[in-house]
């Protein structure tokens, strides 16, 4: 826990976005977690992001579950709507949320146990629906807040502070959203916000369900030689799949993109992904490939990392619900819920 | 742009930022702006911290170290210091260091049980000191306490020097002035009032060990106009307040005219306020920007209704049947983009006095040419920047005498160096031979989020001096117009000061590049980048490191990607979050302490012997 709160003195030569508020705006609570956890990296990458997008800070949604990881949304954008929810139950709490107002943008920070194990099968139906929501992984392999046993996400041998090997096989976030469909799926590291602010900037800009997988060193339990997960570890494994660039709709693009294998995805929202693979055949919205390219550099030891697939043609929850364009929220009392004579009507045409 | 694009982007091959030196006691002493700004390296921050303790003695003793005049430069002091603070960089208004000083000395203790013991068997030699200023009194404070006998010859019945002369009382009263400059004269000076030095040969032929020079600057600068020399209400600034301090005038004409504006300038206009002056002038022949005058001393001559012309070119005195008329002056405009002035017209102004106050300079008429010590074309003395020492072994020089006017704490920096060398002279050994400055680091941490100091920072503004009232203030000539400090304000300021000596040191073997003191730092001053030239990496830090004079800290390449963790020293608050949220403590809080050397510890065991 810090002595003092951030200091409120300001480099002078901060920048406003179009809303007129500085990154300095977009910051919540000081962190309580431990120091140098790569989730404040990850919060500091979202600050940045959000602020980058001019997103007024009322009208996103912060969800999480339980966890260090779930700690987080304390952590940023402090004018943001905000939920804590059950031991992971985020994702259905988002679902209910979404449901309800569809205009909000969705923000849902969990980590590898609320998500791979407790929330698991909640993530998973959050996927195949199709939330939009970014939904991030603070994936550290460990359970920190219970002192670093294993988690799901731990890799097989990877070894613990004790130096006992892991002898069950992970559950990958990544391979499992692919197979179940997931529209966005991209992994990042926390210590390197370079590449790890396009991709969040383009997840909250996906429509439907943005899978943000996080490699995010715990330095209290998983920081050490023979963890998988270490800071070193990882910037000796990590491979960048593909270069993100998000380039956002209002942004006037003076480079030519597209030479040396770019690949350009435009968002729903008129916004563009540039890609750029760095094995240069590296296609992200090839989902056979990019699963068994994941497959085969799982099997080198390597970590993968960048947007990894994008698929913008599947309709989030509210097209295949087929709900209004006004959020349910705005949509009169009478008319949501017309009483218990329309119920009756109803009912009646069924019998 | 990211670090890629950068990196795509730059030519290589330019001078790559080298790894800071931290041993050099130079780079942490800059980053304390304040001390590094102040002639005498006052350690400013730790003083203040003092008061915020409440140990006005301490502070005192502190100050007195380095300045030895707190309680007078508490009051007068030309505070280089403020203009360099680095809290004036945040939010314009440096932290008021000068008014603490004063409230460091308005609160202290008893002393005198506290100041270095004077030997009662004397070293056999004997200093002789030309002037009883503020350079004469810090070689006598630094040499006393070594055995030395030091004999001051002063023209005046009074001593302190310009201190006395120059300042006016309303702004320096006589009772702090004597305080101090009697807690010297009391270490055993042998001091000679009424005895100006007429020859410089006759008093070598005293035989002293060694001679000091602390005359000052006493000549006022001439403005050779028609009439100047036809009335005697025309006055040489410096000469017209020393007469003044002594009681010689009491009274001004109602129409005061002030030629120069510099900070005699704004004595003499705001003496002229208390003498009987109405109608007060003070005459600038450029635009505000290219005053000399302090802007302190600016607004308190203009709150006691001071009027300030700019564009006024002097051209004659006005004289009718041997009367001060008034004076004539063209009036100029001011050419932004030529840097010069052209002539409007010529315009009248009637005064009843005129006083000089364009500069002065210093003179030695009573100095044989033919002593060996060499004079340069403006007949100034040719004197070692660093030894202080003349052309002829044994003589030295200090203060305004040395290089012209500077200001109080510039004389006594000029006693400290002095002090070392006749000491050195005295002892045979060359005045070369100097003690370096050295550094003392020590670390602040407590614990876990646990500093030894108060690393919170407080948004309140600087705090605003109070002002006798304008009436009552002009009753006398000696009422001080400052007020000093309440208990309040005292607990406001010292809070603004950012404790810029608790220093980030940062150990790059132990960094693991986690980002965490990246993501806390308020004010964005770090950066991990891969190396490059300085001008190059300055533009891409996490915010642009736009001042050249604020250093770049950078470390050797880190363990795991071979980047330089780089500092920007401008705006560091040294709030110490990055070392709170370190989790390897690569960055620790250490509280730098300069360690300057002064004539006592370059003594060795003999200079104690009588010999």
């Amino acid at each position: 826990m810090p002595s003092i709160t951030k200091p409120v003195a300001v480099h002078p030569s901060l920048k406003r976005n179009e809303l007129g508020l500085t990154v300095r705006d977009y910051e919540g609570s000081m962190s309580t977690l431990c120091a140098g956890c790569g989730h404040d990296s990850i919060t500091a990458a979202l600050v940045r992001a959000i602020w980058e997008l001019s997103l007024p800070p009322h009208m996103i949604a912060k969800l999480s579950g339980i966890g260090c990881s779930s700690k987080t949304p304390a952590y940023f954008v402090s004018g943001a709507h905000g939920f804590n929810s059950a031991h992971g139950r985020m994702a259905p709490i988002a679902t209910g949320a979404n449901a309800a107002n569809r205009e909000l943008t969705y923000i849902g920070i969990s980590g590898d146990g609320d998500s791979l194990s407790i929330g698991l099968g909640h993530m998973c139906h959050a996927i195949r629906r199709n939330l939009r929501i970014l939904y991030v992984i603070e994936n550290n392999g460990v359970y920190g807040l219970t002192k670093g046993q294993f988690s799901a996400s731990a890799d097989l041998g990877s070894r613990s502070k004790r130096k006992e090997a892991n002898r069950m096989a992970p559950i990958d976030p990544v391979s499992l959203g692919l197979s179940l469909g997931a529209t966005f799926i991209a992994r990042g590291f926390s210590g390197d916000k370079e590449q790890l602010v396009p991709i969040l900037k383009a997840a909250m800009t996906h429509r439907g369900f943005a899978l943000v997988d996080v490699i995010s060193p715990c330095v209290t339990f998983n920081d050490h030689e023979g963890s998988t997960k270490s800071y070193l570890h990882v910037r000796q494994q990590a491979r960048a799949a593909t270069e993100t660039d998000f380039v956002a709709p209002a942004t006037e693009i003076l480079a030519t993109i597209g030479k040396n294998g770019a690949v350009n995805v435009t968002m729903h929202d008129g916004s563009t992904v540039s890609f750029k693979g760095v094995p240069p055949d590296y296609d992200p919205t090839d989902r056979e490939k990019v699963f068994s390219f994941m497959q085969e550099r799982y099997g080198k030891g390597e970590i993968v990392t960048g947007l990894l697939y994008i698929d913008e043609t599947v309709p989030d929850l509210h097209e295949m619900s087929d709900t209004p364009d006004t959020a349910l929220i705005k949509v009169p009392y009478e008319k949501l819920c017309p009483g218990s004579s329309a119920l009756e009507k109803l009912q009646e045409d069924f019998r | 742009m990211g670090w890629a694009a950068v990196l795509r982007l730059m030519p290589w091959g330019g001078p790559r930022l080298k790894p800071t030196n931290t041993d050099d006691p130079n780079y942490f002493h800059k980053v304390v702006d304040c001390q590094w700004a102040c002639p005498a390296h006052t350690n400013v921050p730790e003083y203040i911290r003092l008061i915020a303790q409440g140990r006005y003695t301490d502070a005192y003793l502190l100050n007195r170290e380095s300045n030895v005049f707190p309680a007078i430069l508490g009051r007068t002091c030309d505070r280089p210091c403020e203009p360099a603070c680095r809290r004036g960089r945040l939010d314009g208004k440096p932290v008021a260091i000068c008014r603490l000083k004063r409230v460091a000395a308005d609160h202290r203790g008893e002393i005198g049980h506290l100041l270095p013991e004077i030997p009662k068997t004397k070293n056999g030699k004997r200093i002789a000191c030309i002037g009883a200023g503020p350079a004469s009194l810090t070689v006598a404070n630094d040499l006393l306490p070594l055995g030395y006998e030091i004999v001051m010859f002063d023209k005046n019945d009074k001593p302190g020097g310009l201190m006395r002369t120059n300042i006016p009382a309303f702004r320096l009263p006589e009772k702090v002035l004597m305080e101090e400059v009697e807690m010297i004269l009391n270490m055993g000076v042998d001091i000679r009032y009424n005895s100006p030095v007429t020859s410089m040969k006759a008093l070598l032929d005293q035989g002293f060990d060694a001679i000091f020079v602390g005359s000052g600057a006493p000549r006022g600068k001439e403005l050779e106009l028609p009439g100047r020399h036809d009335t005697d209400r025309i006055h040489i600034g410096i000469d017209w307040l020393e007469s003044i301090a002594f009681g010689h005038i009491d009274s001004v004409g109602e129409k005061v005219l002030i030629i120069g504006v510099g900070n005699t300038a704004m004595d003499c206009c705001r003496s002229s306020c208390r003498l009987g002056g109405k109608d007060i002038k003070v005459m600038a022949r450029r635009p505000r920007g290219f005053f000399k005058a302090s802007a302190w001393e600016l607004d308190d001559a203009e709150e006691e209704g001071v009027e300030i012309l700019i564009n006024h070119a002097p051209k004659r005195f006005v004289i009718e049947d041997g009367k001060l008329k008034g004076m004539e002056f063209e009036r100029l405009e001011w050419d932004k983009a030529a840097k010069n002035s052209k002539t409007i017209d010529t315009i009248f102004l009637p005064a009843d006095d005129v006083i000089l106050a364009i500069g002065q300079e210093n003179a030695f008429p009573w100095f044989e040419r033919d002593l060996g010590v060499e004079f340069n074309k403006w007949e100034e003395p040719v004197v070692d920047q660093v030894t202080m020492m003349s052309s002829r072994p044994g003589i030295f020089f200090g203060g305004d005498s040395a290089f012209g006017p500077k200001n109080i704490i510039w004389a006594v920096e000029h006693g400290h160096q002095a002090a070392i060398s006749i000491h050195n002279y005295c002892e045979g050994l060359s005045v070369t031979e100097r003690l370096a400055q050295g550094q003392n680091l020590v670390s602040q941490k407590m614990g876990l989020g646990q500093w030894s100091y108060h690393n919170d920072y407080n948004p309140a503004a600087r705090q605003k001096m109070q002002h006798v009232d304008l009436e009552w203030r002009f009753q006398q000539i000696n009422i001080e117009v400052e007020l000093g400090f309440s208990a309040e304000q005292t607990a406001r300021e010292v809070q603004r000061c950012l404790n810029c000596d608790i220093q980030t040191v940062f150990y790059p073997a132990r960094c693991i590049e986690c980002d965490a003191c990246i993501d806390i730092c308020p004010l964005l001053c770090l950066t991990m980048a891969p190396d490059a030239e300085e001008e190059q990496l300055r533009q891409h830090l996490s915010a642009p490191a736009t001042n050249l004079d604020q250093a770049l800290y950078a470390s050797t390449p880190l363990p795991q990607t071979k980047r330089l963790m780089l500092k920007d020293e401008d705006l560091c608050v040294h709030c110490g979050l990055c070392a709170e949220r370190c989790p390897t403590s690569a960055w620790d809080m250490q509280k730098f302490e300069l360690q300057i050397p002064y004539a006592a510890e370059s003594t060795t065991e003999k200079s104690c012997v009588p010999a």
